[in-house]
């Protein structure tokens, strides 16, 4: 890295298990083509992403909903030069979209021209596996 | 609430920032704290307790306990220690615990070091740390946001709203390079166009190459005592602290209201007014948080300097340059003088120390009508806010 005198420090290889279990009826339904999330019994409040407790009222009792599709794009951004991690894609494009429960999604925006995208379009939330064989979700062109 | 002490800045040291691969993480905070122990006139074992704010212990630099690290090296060891994290912030959180250690009446001087070195890993690695700081789970791992994209973000949405364009956002950068030639320590001392900023590459859109603070390596340190120890001290132009004000956001950006203005630089902003009795027309000049240049025409909205919408307006009338209304980031701000990120609020006060002292170099001195700088440091897009106002 560096063009001054230096010694290499040791090499270490990190990988987390992050846990899922209290959410994971949103991982699966990815899976199933669906995308769930969560709403407070108590105080009413959907939230995205899915939570097991409420941050508005600290109730734990949530309830699975499904979400609705239609999203209208807020804001978004090509993202041209990418992190260690995804140098194996190809430039992506990010989107925050609101959805009618009255929460927002960010997500990636695919099958769109570069020149039809804006703020305040509108797309779909669909469910997805990628490439990797990892769930995710995109928005995407209604057909 | 209880009565606070007076707080001063009595001693201020600041290293050259840049590609510091000259240097091994110690050696660096060691440029910025001996000079401000010298500044002050204080013996490094009169330290009490130093707070160091600094975010890639472990990450872009190999010690895991830096301010154990950086006591040893600058001979602080025996004070009490604590490092301080609030992403990009850390530097004014750990401005704000050593000025509460003194406040609070435990203790008379503390130092305040802002230190990191972000050059001894590759730059994609150094986006992926940065980009993991948000919410890792639900807005990097499946999506790779990067730092100028949670930016990019906002930018986009201030331009749809307010009709802010990218030429605009490319004034910021053109101001900022013309001040960093005349200030020694800033990392890009070269003068830049509108043209060579719109001409530069695609980083995540619409912020481009010269849109954004270049990844550096730096340290700034300040000494802060009791107005009974600046008597003993005999300092003899103390710079105070006149009010701090903070407050934080969402680490998910889709949980944010809109993309227009980061609701924690208002809320900290509207805190650091009420706690110093300032009103924003008494601020003779600012420090305010540019890591893209989006963010400086946010900052004028969201600290109350302009109004909402109108930060371009602002910008393009001259108003913050010296000369203008309120002065900013005349030191070359983050964007050309280098933003090691858990430096950067020590580097702030640093600055307004100097400019209140009436020490800037030639030709980017303020004029001082009230002696009143505030320093307005984000942390992450706007995950968490420090604003802090001095006075001389």
């Amino acid at each position: 890295m560096s063009s001054m005198p230096s010694i290499k420090s040791r090499e270490i290889k990190i990988v987390q298990d992050i846990p899922i279990s209290r959410t994971l009826k949103f991982w699966e339904g990815l899976k199933e083509g669906k995308v769930y999330t969560t709403k407070c019994v108590k105080c009413g409040k959907p939230h995205f992403p899915p939570v097991a407790d409420c941050p508005d009222c600290l109730s734990s009792e949530m309830e699975w909903i499904e979400l609705s599709s239609e999203v209208e794009v807020e804001t978004f951004t090509h993202v041209v030069i990418r992190p260690t991690s995804f140098q194996q894609n190809k430039p992506y494009t990010v989107a925050i979209g609101k959805l009618k429960e009255d929460v927002k999604v960010l997500a990636w925006l695919t099958g769109f021209k570069m020149s039809e995208i804006k703020v305040g379009m509108k797309a779909k939330l669909v469910a997805k596996i990628t490439p990797e064989g990892n769930p995710t979700y995109e928005f995407v062109p209604f057909e | 609430m209880v009565d606070l002490r007076k707080v001063a800045i009595v001693g201020a040291g600041h290293s050259k920032f840049g590609n510091r691969n000259d240097v091994n993480v110690s050696e660096l905070a060691f440029e910025a704290v001996k000079p401000s122990l010298e500044d002050a006139g204080v013996d490094a074992k009169e330290i009490e307790f130093m707070a160091l704010g600094t975010t890639g212990a472990g990450a872009w630099y190999e010690e895991l306990l830096p301010a154990v690290v950086v006591a040893e090296y600058c001979g602080l060891t025996k004070a009490g220690l604590i490092r301080c994290e609030a992403a990009c912030a850390s530097g004014s959180a750990a401005f704000f615990t050593a000025y509460s250690a003194i406040a609070s009446g435990k203790t008379d001087v503390a130092i305040a070091v802002g230190l990191e070195k972000m050059r001894e890993i590759d730059t994609p690695t150094v986006m992926e740390w940065i980009g993991r700081a948000g919410y890792y789970l639900w807005e990097f791992h499946n999506f790779g946001l990067t730092f100028p994209a949670y930016y990019a973000l906002y930018a986009n949405a201030h331009m749809a709203k307010y009709g802010t364009t990218e030429e605009d956002l490319a004034l910021v950068a053109v101001k900022n390079h013309k001040y960093a030639t005349l200030n020694p320590v800033a990392h890009l001392r070269k003068e830049i166009t509108v043209d060579d900023v719109l001409s530069s590459m695609v980083i995540a859109s619409p912020l481009k190459l010269f849109d954004c603070c270049p990844v550096t390596d730096g340290s700034a340190s300040l000494i802060l005592a009791s107005e009974e120890k600046v008597k003993e001290l005999k300092i003899d132009t103390p710079v105070w602290v006149a009010g701090i004000g903070y407050s934080s956001g969402t680490a998910n950006l889709s949980k944010r209201p809109d993309y227009v203005g980061l609701e924690a630089s208002v809320l900290a902003a509207e805190r650091a007014y009420k706690a110093s009795g300032i009103t924003p027309n008494q601020i003779d000049f600012a420090e305010v948080h540019d890591c893209f240049t989006v963010a400086e025409i946010l900052a004028y909205e969201d600290i109350g300097l302009c109004r909402k919408g109108e930060g371009a307006k602002f910008l393009r009338e001259g108003q913050t340059e010296i000369g203008g209304k309120v002065p900013m980031n005349v030191d070359g701000g983050l964007k050309a003088k280098g933003h090691p990120i858990g430096t950067t609020g020590c580097s702030m006060i640093y600055e307004l120390t100097k400019q209140l002292r009436e020490e800037a170099e030639k030709g980017r001195q303020v004029p001082l009508k009230n002696y009143v700088g505030l320093a307005h440091n984000v942390g992450g897009t706007g995950h968490y806010c420090y604003v802090t106002i001095l006075r001389r």
